[in-house]
């Protein structure tokens, strides 16, 4: 197991060199997304705003949404930004990917079948991120750059700059390694002798 | 049960006066402000020794940078995370306090608002057709307010801001009399592995035994609002608490769902009796940042701010 410390966007060999159970510390940019707005990019068909796309090529997706305070100026502020659980947003793995070159999804909780299935695909990786523990996360993220769809608030799709962020752990690898699986397969054969020995 | 004479035990009566529903107010905004922040000592002395205990060195590592980001929220006067939550007071009303409830609540609310806009907080309150978020952490019927009324001249007001992610890792089960506490067992320990890491292990299970339906839900969300390490004083439900204690943290879940010893912090049950035909399990989990904040409040004082 080893430790990177990587740029964003990545590239083709930093996703082929990483390993479930390898830990990352990434810099650069992040694109936070989670329900609303990929409910309305995928389920209601909104084309997403035309600065956005391009910049989403290789990109690494947060599933979050902050806390914010809005300045004067109308940019924003960071208050609190953590990450949320990612089995909800899985179904919108693919077409991140697919559709738009995201290459990296970070979030907690892990993905379901369908999700770890497109990473292995069109190779991409799962980073965990602790949820909870937004104090951390907050305090390496640099600066809010960007934010697009404001009115779904705070469900609005966001550019962060981080820099040391993490500790993130490669949990769903490109090569179809899956440490949340492995866990619950290991855990599933304990709860079997825990439940036949009660 | 014996039967308690109210009417002769009556002593003193607290009428509230007017300033009374302000201090409700200026309380509930702290209150959910710090208890974002400030991360009860009970729960705080679980993590550590969950650090000490673990085994696996990834699963140590993972509840180290828990502890740190702990810290980090002292140091930097931040959020520990960033989920606000949906408000939920438990409010424990002495029998010798008199006051207006509606008021009361009306109070809550405004403190709750004041906090959300004022610090400012993410509302995190939806209405649940629309999706429409209102920005004011409030909504039809949320705060979500549990009332119990106890022997006393004080009124104590407890906030826990409850976290989605351990909140939708809810469940509740009508068990057959036949299944008995085997099947109560063997229920809560698949919950535990269905939710795997989604609600931040470790958490603290939270359990209502009997009841109706709606009252053993409210029994498994006041058992993981507990303090950990106060076990229950019934001797029979304290046993079941340690048992599945030690079968929860056999599992390997481990601290985010990534493995290792540390699933549970603890194991909490409320339990009440129940119809003779029902056997209702239900099960709250409580996410490892387990926010609570308490304000009570006496005659003629300011409130006590503890946790
Ligand atoms: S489950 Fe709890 S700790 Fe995890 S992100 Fe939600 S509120 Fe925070």
């Amino acid at each position: 197991m080893a430790h990177y410390r990587l740029q964003a966007p990545l590239t083709d060999k930093d996703i082929e060199q990483l390993h479930a159970g390898d830990t990352v510390t990434l810099d650069g940019i992040i694109f936070g997304v989670r329900d609303a707005n990929l409910i309305r990019l995928f389920d209601k068909k909104v084309d997403l705003p035309n600065d956005l796309k391009p910049q989403l090529q290789g990109a690494i997706a947060l599933h979050t949404a902050p806390g914010v305070k809005k300045l004067e100026d109308g940019t924003y502020e960071k208050v609190s930004i953590g990450t949320t659980t990612s089995y909800r947003m899985d179904r919108f793995t693919r077409g991140l990917m697919e559709d738009f070159g995201v290459r990296v999804i970070v979030g907690k909780g892990g993905l379901l079948e369908e999700g770890s299935e497109a990473l292995v695909d069109l190779k991409g990786c799962y980073f965990t991120i602790l949820g909870g523990s937004a104090a951390l996360e907050t305090t390496q993220v640099e600066a809010i750059e960007d934010i697009w769809w404001e009115d779904l608030m705070p469900e609005a799709i966001w550019k962060f700059r981080v820099k040391n962020f993490g500790p993130l752990i490669v949990s769903i690898d490109s090569h179809g390694n899956n440490k949340y699986k492995d866990v619950k397969k290991v855990a599933r054969k304990n709860l079997d002798e825990i439940i036949s020995n009660l | 049960m014996a039967i308690t004479d109210y009417v002769a035990a009556y002593k003193k009566t607290w009428e509230v006066n007017e300033n009374f529903y302000q201090s409700v107010e200026e309380a509930c905004k702290t209150l959910y402000i710090e208890s974002l922040k400030d991360l009860p000592p009970d729960v705080r002395r679980a993590l550590e020794r969950a650090h000490e205990k673990e085994k696996l060195e990834s699963g140590k590592e993972i509840l180290a940078t828990l502890i740190k980001t702990v810290s980090t929220a002292d140091e930097e006067k931040l959020l520990i995370c960033q989920d606000t939550g949906i408000p939920v007071y438990f409010i424990k009303v002495g029998n010798q306090v008199r006051f207006d409830g509606l008021r009361l609540e009306q109070a809550i609310r405004k403190g709750t608002e004041r906090a959300t806009l004022e610090h400012p907080l993410r509302s995190s309150i939806v209405n649940t057709l629309t999706r429409e978020n209102h920005g004011t952490s409030t909504g039809n019927q949320v705060p979500v307010i549990h009332y119990e009324f106890v022997e006393g001249n004080e009124i104590e007001i407890l906030i826990v801001p409850k976290g989605s992610g351990s909140e939708n890792m809810s469940y509740l089960k009508m068990l057959t009399p036949a299944e008995g506490i085997e099947g109560i067992k063997k229920y809560v320990l698949e919950c535990v592995f269905e939710s795997g890491a989604n609600p931040c292990p470790p958490t603290i299970v939270g359990i209502g035994l009997g009841g109706s339906a709606d009252k053993c839900a409210a029994l498994a969300k006041k058992a993981a609002a507990r303090e950990v390490g106060a076990p229950n004083p019934d001797p029979d439900v304290r046993e079941l608490e340690e048992k599945l204690y030690t079968a929860i943290n056999k599992m390997g879940i481990g601290a985010h769902g990534l493995g290792g010893n540390t699933t549970a912090l603890a194991v909490h049950i409320e339990a009440a009796d129940t119809h003779m035909t029902c056997n209702p399990v239900a099960v709250n989990m409580m996410c490892w940042p387990a926010r609570r904040m308490r304000a009570t409040f006496k005659s003629q004082t300011k409130p006590e701010i503890s946790y």
